[in-house]
């Protein structure tokens, strides 16, 4: 591999570039707040934030751990429901013609306005948070692994065909290995916004979690709180999108090193 | 007297277009291979070659006709017999020896034999080294090479193989070609393989159909007296270049004139 090298050097930019753009943010950041010497409620300098962070990190780890368990399970539900209608539609041209464009158009219904309902129907509890991740989290696992079923070569479909595969065999064997990496581009982007979905959910009513967190400092202006709870909610977002990397990787190691 | 193991037997097919255009595919044709035969299938792109192989592979059926291996009828019938598509369409996510043994599990092998059966074959396709190899390692002649064991693992009496060295470059056929006599020679397989390449088919077959278009129909049937085992070299003998030329005359006054014809047509519209 003669050039290892010029990709471990174009690894590296990729990393030190966005973190140089960031490390600038934060400095003007300061130096602003330093400068103009404005009021710590309305916005804190990084250095604050910071030190929020630390002194209530057992708090903040305590919430956390709640809105990581509403964000993990709403995001497997998410999964077998994406998998599952995206699968029946395929199987079924009639069942894609009278459910898909249903599903396409609920996507224009706002989440925060069906929250609430979640909240009147099934209480303050666990249910209604991890509902909706899953109702944030399935359209763009079913989008994707719709497409990724249709647009499987139709040379390898035809192959099966002559070789006398039933449609079984051909799910299993040709349509399902096509899709997967449709999969993971749908469940990298129902990663990314999972966690707001959770915080989202805890928002309109809960007694943990980090929304509930964010809302109660918020009241009591404690916005380097604010602040603090948005790099946790950040941070656990990207674990998320990193793990779901690091899934893909490993389920389909020809997918990337074809490339 | 050699039995004929497929039958083509005045075929027709219509394909309808947009717009309620309708457009004669195959006109009534008939040709036949026979067992341990090699035969292929030679004219202009459109002729209706790929058309035919498809309805001998049972993924379209004909509107008249009757298609018969070993005398009986497989119009519409999948899995019959060992097809070849153009391209190589192995599997990306596949390594070598799992692509290869796709006709075996779909015949329901148990996966450790279909594996150590396949294992076995592979040196004689050259790929000895390549079992754990995903596709995208592999040239384009090997790739070739492993879509063809994959088409040899079918198991079938009768092998479709639809210009499968067309998308190569001239060399790599022409290496590709000399191990396809090896592979024949040994497992005497009955062959009907379409190319658009005179040479190829001179070297390759005993006899070859050429077809023409609009409708596509059997033109004239060419016997290749050529003597077995044959080598990429023989393209240079005397026999062969006779051949050639019979071939081109038939292509000259059968195709290249009635194409000319229709384009001078064409031009008065």
């Amino acid at each position: 591999m003669k050039n290892w090298r010029n990709i471990a050097r174009g690894d590296w930019n990729t990393f030190l570039l966005p973190t140089g753009t960031l490390l600038g943010f934060l400095i003007t950041w300061e130096v602003l707040v330093k400068v103009t010497a404005i009021e710590k409620w309305l916005l804190p300098a990084p250095s604050a934030i910071l030190k929020a962070l630390w002194s209530v990190k057992e708090l903040i780890w305590q919430h956390s751990l709640q809105t990581m368990q509403e964000t993990f399970l709403g995001l497997a539900l998410a999964v077998v429901v994406g998998v599952v209608i995206a699968t029946a539609i395929d199987w079924s041209e009639e069942l894609k013609k009278a459910v898909y464009p249903l599903i396409i158009a609920s996507q224009t219904i706002p989440i925060i306005a069906v929250a609430p309902l979640l909240i009147i129907w099934f209480g303050y509890g666990l249910l209604p948070k991890v509902l909706v991740v899953a109702l944030v989290c399935f359209f763009p696992i079913t989008v994707n692994l719709t497409d990724g079923y249709r647009l499987v070569e139709s040379d390898m479909l035809r192959l099966m065909s002559a070789m006398g595969a039933n449609r079984r065999q051909i799910f299993r064997m040709v349509k399902l290995p096509a899709a997967m990496p449709f999969f993971f581009s749908g469940l990298r982007i129902a990663g990314t916004y999972s966690v707001m979905g959770a915080v989202i959910g805890e928002w309109l009513g809960a007694s943990r979690g980090l929304g509930i967190f964010m809302t109660r400092s918020s009241q009591s202006f404690l916005t380097d709180r604010v602040f603090a709870a948005i790099i946790v909610i950040t941070i656990l977002s990207l674990a998320i999108f990193l793990l779901v990397e690091g899934l893909a990787r490993l389920t389909m190691p020809w997918h990337y090193q074809r490339k | 007297m050699p039995s004929d193991k497929l039958t083509v037997r005045g075929v027709s097919k219509i394909y309808s277009q947009d717009r309620g255009q309708v457009v004669l595919a195959l006109d009534h044709t008939s040709l036949s291979v026979q067992e341990g035969e090699f035969v292929s299938l030679i004219g202009p792109s459109g002729c209706g070659k790929s058309t035919l192989l498809d309805l001998v592979a049972g993924l379209t059926t004909p509107d008249s006709g009757e298609i018969l291996l070993a005398g009986q009828s497989i119009v519409g019938q999948r899995g019959k017999v060992s097809y070849m598509p153009q391209s190589d369409v192995l599997f990306p996510w596949c390594n070598v020896v799992d692509n290869v043994i796709i006709p075996l599990k779909l015949q329901g092998v148990p996966l450790a034999e279909a594996r150590a059966e396949a294992l076995a074959l592979l040196p004689a396709f050259g790929l000895e080294k390549f079992a754990a190899s995903y596709p995208y390692m592999l040239s384009g002649g090997m790739k070739q090479r492993a879509a063809f064991l994959r088409t040899y693992l079918c198991k079938k009496d009768l092998m479709l193989l639809d210009e499968p060295f067309g998308k190569l470059d001239a060399l790599t056929r022409m290496q590709m070609q000399g191990w396809l006599l090896d592979i024949w020679q040994r497992f005497k397989h009955s062959v009907l393989f379409v190319t658009h390449d005179v040479d190829e088919a001179i070297l390759l077959s005993d006899r070859i159909f050429l077809m023409s278009p609009s409708p596509g129909k059997i033109l004239v049937e060419i016997k290749i007296p050529l003597s077995r085992p044959r080598h990429p070299r023989m393209v240079t003998e005397k026999t062969f270049i006779e051949i050639k030329r019979e071939l081109m005359r038939w292509l000259e006054t059968g195709i290249f004139a009635q194409e000319e014809e229709t384009s001078w047509q064409n031009k008065e519209f």
